[in-house]
């Protein structure tokens, strides 16, 4: 356990040291978005009867900021330990695989919610979205961070240089993101994107992380605590059989 | 030497006495293992039994399989055939238990830059499941001249500091079995002398040391047993005076009183006078020396033996030099 502990403090350590880029820079970019497109969208989009465009973009770009900063945790984390090679004292010790997963992907999700709740904070003070059912926000925080913390660790153990990586984050993690309603709700699109969306887990993770704020949604938060469950689930065993197989990390 | 030789005799009298049956598992015990890299058998069926309290020294040219054979103990490779065990625990079945009595000093020097010497050993024994290691973090630091660096930032260090942290690191949890792949390379010769004072001292308190070295006169002086790998076989493994005396035979030089007899002139590698040097297949080549100078009536006014050293055997063996 000492032997998880560890390696959770290093990966965390890690994350505090450079606290300015980790933390700080995602919640400037956060912000950005918002004073962005809530300046020029305010006048002309109303999603949900009610609810100001400034205070519904919010919840949105918390997730996103959450999913991708979980996501960037461990994947970096780990192509930087295999580039310069320290991975190899880790690599060395007797930490269970399950150990070496359960670090990497809480200090992912450590860092995710952090960055969600630095976002938040700083949006306070441009629009104050209700909190109608906080249980659901924590649900969704804490398993879209676990999903994308689980993806990290699979990409990191699959990539061998940082471009990889970084195509990983351009091709797949960004689209996904900018498509799954963070900027608006899918009922807005054609019926073809529409129905593209409902192939983007992310989609459901941020409907129902918004769910938690107003109480309204595009679809049942149950639905989407069901879709967020399976695909958190399914990247776990990924990353836990491929961690155990030594894939890419033991030659 | 004697001091060595009698410590070492305490470490093996205190083992047969606890285990008066034989029953102890060897230090390292490898069989039949293979491991290919596409088209290259890096491994091909190596068989090493190491027992506890050796000093065994891992030879081969460049490209031989050192390494690999030490990633596959370490885990840090997966072997395609074959047992690896450590101390009895199978290095893939239980790698937990085999790594946490293994201490594996790697070739490469890495080194983590967010921390210090002291948070890096640390964090290492953490890794390793101790938590208030800090007096024997200080010993180790101590016998490594780390102490003055201890809260220097490992980016700051040397390659030479940053070996010795490398070498820290693997010791952290007194492993009873240590692996140190060229931890002298490229190494300053005072670091060299304070390790292996360490690992000497380390092996008679009872530590098993593997060991890769280019430098054949280290692995001449400290290992008692030799291996040397060759495209990935092993091609000699017996103690060091063995692959000495046997494999390379001797050398004896001679002045005689007269002529050499014509049959021993095929020995002969150097002339001076009634100076001869003889090189000999073994030693028991040099009675059928003295019996011939006795037939033909010369008499021997001098006579010295010459090991040869670790460097000839190795280029018989191996067929070119180290490096
Ligand atoms: N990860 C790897 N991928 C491909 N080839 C490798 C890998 N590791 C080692 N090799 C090859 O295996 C052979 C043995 O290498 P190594 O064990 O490092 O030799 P040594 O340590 O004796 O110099 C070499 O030809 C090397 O190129
Ligand atoms: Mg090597």
């Amino acid at each position: 356990m000492l032997s998880f502990y560890s390696l959770l403090y290093k990966e965390v350590f890690r994350v505090w040291k450079v606290g300015f880029q980790t933390v700080l820079a995602p919640v400037l970019t956060a912000l950005l978005y918002l004073l962005i497109f809530s300046h020029v969208l305010a006048q002309h989009v109303e999603v949900y009867p009610g609810v100001h465009y400034t205070a519904f973009l919010i919840p949105g770009l918390m997730m996103m900021a959450m999913l991708q900063n979980a996501f960037a945790n461990s994947s970096s984390s780990l192509i930087q330990s295999k580039i310069t090679g320290n991975i190899v004292f880790v690599l060395l010790a007797p930490i269970a695989y399950w150990e070496f997963f359960a670090a990497y992907v809480l200090a992912s999700m450590l860092r995710g919610l952090v960055v969600g709740i630095g976002v938040y904070l700083a949006a306070l003070w441009f629009a104050q979205p209700p909190l109608q059912f906080p249980i659901w926000i924590i649900v969704f925080a804490v398993l879209g961070s676990a999903m994308l913390g689980s993806l990290g660790v699979v990409a990191g153990m699959w990539a061998e240089k940082f471009d990889q990586l970084a195509g990983f984050q351009n091709f797949i993690i960004m689209p996904l993101t900018f498509l799954s309603g963070v900027f608006y709700s899918i009922h807005s699109l054609p019926p073809f994107w529409q129905e593209l969306s409902r192939f983007n887990p992310f989609f459901y993770v941020i409907d129902g992380f918004r769910y938690g704020f107003f109480g309204v949604s595009d679809i049942s938060p149950w639905v989407s605590l069901m879709v967020t469950s399976g695909c958190m689930l399914g990247l776990t065993l990924l990353s836990l059989a491929l961690l155990k197989s030594g894939y890419k990390l033991r030659y | 030497m004697a001091l060595r030789t009698c410590c070492r005799y305490a470490v093996m009298i205190s083992h047969s006495r606890r285990d008066p049956f034989n029953l102890m598992p060897p230090a390292i015990d490898v069989r039949q293992a293979r491991k290919r890299y596409g088209q290259l058998q890096a491994l091909d069926g190596v068989d090493l039994r190491i027992e506890q309290g050796e000093f065994v020294g891992l030879l081969g040219p460049n490209g031989a399989g050192k390494t690999t054979l030490i990633n596959l103990l370490a885990g840090l490779a997966l072997p395609d055939d074959g047992q690896l065990s450590i101390l009895g625990h199978n290095v893939v079945k239980q790698y937990r238990a085999s790594r946490r009595v293994l201490g594996v000093v790697p070739q490469e020097l890495a080194f983590d830059p967010f921390f210090t010497v002291r948070e890096t050993l640390r964090l290492q024994s953490g890794f390793f499941g101790l938590r208030r290691n800090d007096a024997w973090i200080n010993e180790v630091m101590r016998h490594l001249d780390l102490t003055g660096k201890a809260d220097t930032n490992m980016r700051r260090l040397s390659g030479g500091m940053k070996r010795r942290v490398l070498v820290a690191q693997a010791l952290v949890h007194k492993p009873p079995v240590i692996v140190l792949d060229e931890p002298t390379a490229g190494v300053d010769v005072e670091l060299r002398q304070s390790l292996w004072r360490f690992i000497q001292q380390l092996n008679r308190e009872g530590h098993t040391i593997l060991l890769t070295t280019h430098y054949l006169e280290e692995a001449e002086a400290l290992c008692t047993r030799i291996a040397m790998l060759k495209h990935g076989r092993i091609v000699a493994l017996d103690s060091t005076q063995n692959l000495l005396s046997n494999l390379a035979g001797c050398r004896v030089r001679l002045k005689l009183a007269g002529c050499l007899p014509v049959a021993l002139l095929p020995h002969v590698v150097e002339q001076t006078n009634s100076d001869y040097l003889l090189a000999l297949p073994t030693y028991q080549a040099l009675e059928s020396v003295l019996a011939e100078l006795r037939m033909a009536g010369v008499a021997v006014q001098e006579m010295t033996l010459q090991q040869s050293d670790l460097e000839e055997v190795f280029l018989r063996l191996v067929g070119r030099t180290v490096q």
